[in-house]
């Protein structure tokens, strides 16, 4: 069923990811700079 | 497939949502991410209290600006109604598919924020309540439990995977809301005004386009659908092959069973994720500042969610139920040695211990939906899902209590600061033995409350034939 060559393109998963995943690694990026200073 | 609601046409119908021949289940996660990400801004809404308690006066607060503790409560009818409404709306959830509960979690959750903007401009902290605790707490139950359901059904080989990448996002919500919203209110703010409205209207446009994209996504997958290369589990008589009907799940011993030890794993997290920054600067007084501890809490926040996506993952190659033996033990271990950390001066010591506890505080979360398949079938869990998180609720008053009673009453009654949470770690550590001892008792779900006939309705459990007659 996921091999259907009339599904889901590559590009459509691509974007869906990077959606969601652009904004959680920055906000996971922001959180580990933070969690540095136990280290200062 | 079709009942109840879900048997209208629309857009939003659950047969609309059908996947066609072809769609990737990959795109799920991303659909779920969508809302969880924004609902999980629930865990960063402290950082509008302290702004919102200086609207009036700006530089500081003024004689009929709000307290601390009247805004505390925003955060409480929140959390008590995604409790609630999770238990409530499950059914419909379940039956009306996964479109249409995005879709109105995404109403609700933008028309929270909304509200509460015109309750800041007009000072009205009941609009507040009203806005974010009532109709942002329904979002958050439906926003919750939709997606986690969605996914159990189209990763039956990888379920625990599958919704730990979900609330993996709940948790990580708070990492992109806490810089944004800070960020925000600094470009809204002025020398005479805090700007929480504006920051407030803008968190509602952004979180209602990304939940609708996700409700755009977002598929259920056909009838009877089985991955490419499915094998189905070897005869485990703790995965069931049966489905069990919402209500009848309640009338099961394992369901309250799972409900302690998922009260149990949260009481001991949330006691110590509100309060982890005060608790290690007054065990190891001198030696961790308050920036240090803020580091502290940003460090237990990353491990609360990646031990989401891991507890849970593991939990597919060694089972829910050993996952939660896990949890009871360690937990009893590690809260027995944290008051030793603190005698001995272990900073390293007290903050790997914490680290631990937190992540399997995430992972309980992240594992119970697949635990609940595995006891009570896909069909209904999302809604049974629902009604488990009342344990949520439950836990989100004992923790605290737990914590600062205790303390409070220590340190009245000259215990020194640096001692005043050991009897607490105690307590907590006794609670995992409750939890290992009811997760024991967790056995495959009597034959008598499996549904035999979908589709006629016909030799469902009692409360299900009640329901439907």
């Amino acid at each position: 069923m996921e091999n259907d060559t009339n599904g889901t393109t590559t590009l459509q998963l691509v974007l869906a990811w990077g959606f969601v995943g652009i904004p959680l690694v920055w906000g996971v990026f922001q959180t580990l700079l933070n969690a540095l200073k136990l280290f200062q | 497939m079709e009942t109840g609601s879900g048997g209208g046409g629309g857009w939003f119908s659950r047969a609309r949502t059908v996947a066609r021949p072809g769609f990737s289940r990959w795109m799920v996660p991303p659909a779920a991410l969508c809302v969880h990400l924004c609902i999980g801004q629930a865990y960063a809404f402290s950082v509008f209290n302290l702004p919102m308690t200086k609207l009036i006066g700006i530089s500081e607060s003024a004689p009929d600006d709000w307290k601390l503790t009247e805004l505390g409560w925003i955060f409480s009818l929140a959390i008590f109604f995604l409790g609630v409404s999770s238990a409530v709306f499950g059914r419909w959830v379940e039956e009306g598919g996964p479109r249409k509960a995005m879709f109105t979690a995404a109403c609700c959750w933008a028309g929270g924020f909304l509200i509460s903007a015109f309750g800041v401009s007009i000072h009205n902290l009941w609009l507040i309540y009203l806005g974010y605790g009532v109709l942002g707490g329904i979002a958050l139950g439906i926003g919750y439990i939709s997606p986690v359901s969605t996914l159990i059904k189209w990763f039956p080989d990888r379920p625990g995977m599958a919704t730990g990448m979900a609330i993996m996002g709940f948790g990580g919500g708070a990492f992109i809301a806490s810089p944004l919203s800070v960020w925000l209110m600094g470009k809204f703010s002025s020398d005479s005004h805090i700007g929480v409205m504006e920051t407030f209207v803008v968190l509602a446009v952004v979180y209602f386009v990304f939940m609708v994209v996700g409700s755009i996504i977002v598929r259920v997958p056909p009838a009877d659908w089985k991955p490419e290369g499915y094998v189905a589990p070897r005869e485990n008589k703790l995965i069931s092959k049966n489905d069990v009907y919402v209500y009848d799940a309640l009338r099961t011993p394992q369901f309250w069973l799972i409900w302690v030890v998922l009260c149990v794993n949260t009481t001991a997290g949330i006691g110590v994720l509100g309060q982890a920054s005060a608790m290690s600067q007054e065990m190891f007084p001198g030696h961790i500042t308050p920036i240090a501890a803020a580091g502290l809490v940003g460090l237990m926040s990353l491990f609360n969610m990646g031990g989401r996506f891991a507890w849970a993952t593991t939990s597919d190659y060694v089972g829910r139920r050993n996952t939660y033996f896990v949890f009871m033990t360690l937990g009893f271990i590690l809260y027995c040695l944290v008051p030793y950390t603190g005698s001995v001066g272990s900073i390293a010591g007290f903050a790997l211990c914490f680290l631990i506890i937190i992540s399997m505080y995430g992972g309980g979360f992240a594992t119970v939906p697949a635990y609940l398949r595995d006891m009570f079938g896909t069909r209904y869990v999302g809604a049974i899902h629902g009604l488990l998180l009342t344990a949520w609720s439950a836990a989100g008053i004992f923790g605290p209590v737990l914590v600062n009673y205790i303390r409070q009453y220590n340190v009245a009654h000259d215990v020194p600061k640096a001692e005043a949470y050991n009897t607490t770690m105690y307590i907590m550590a006794g609670l995992f033995v409750i939890g290992f001892i009811c997760n024991f008792f967790v056995k495959a779900v009597d034959a008598r409350y499996h549904m035999k006939d979908e589709k006629t309705g016909t030799a469902l459990g009692a409360a299900g034939e009640a329901a439907r007659a």
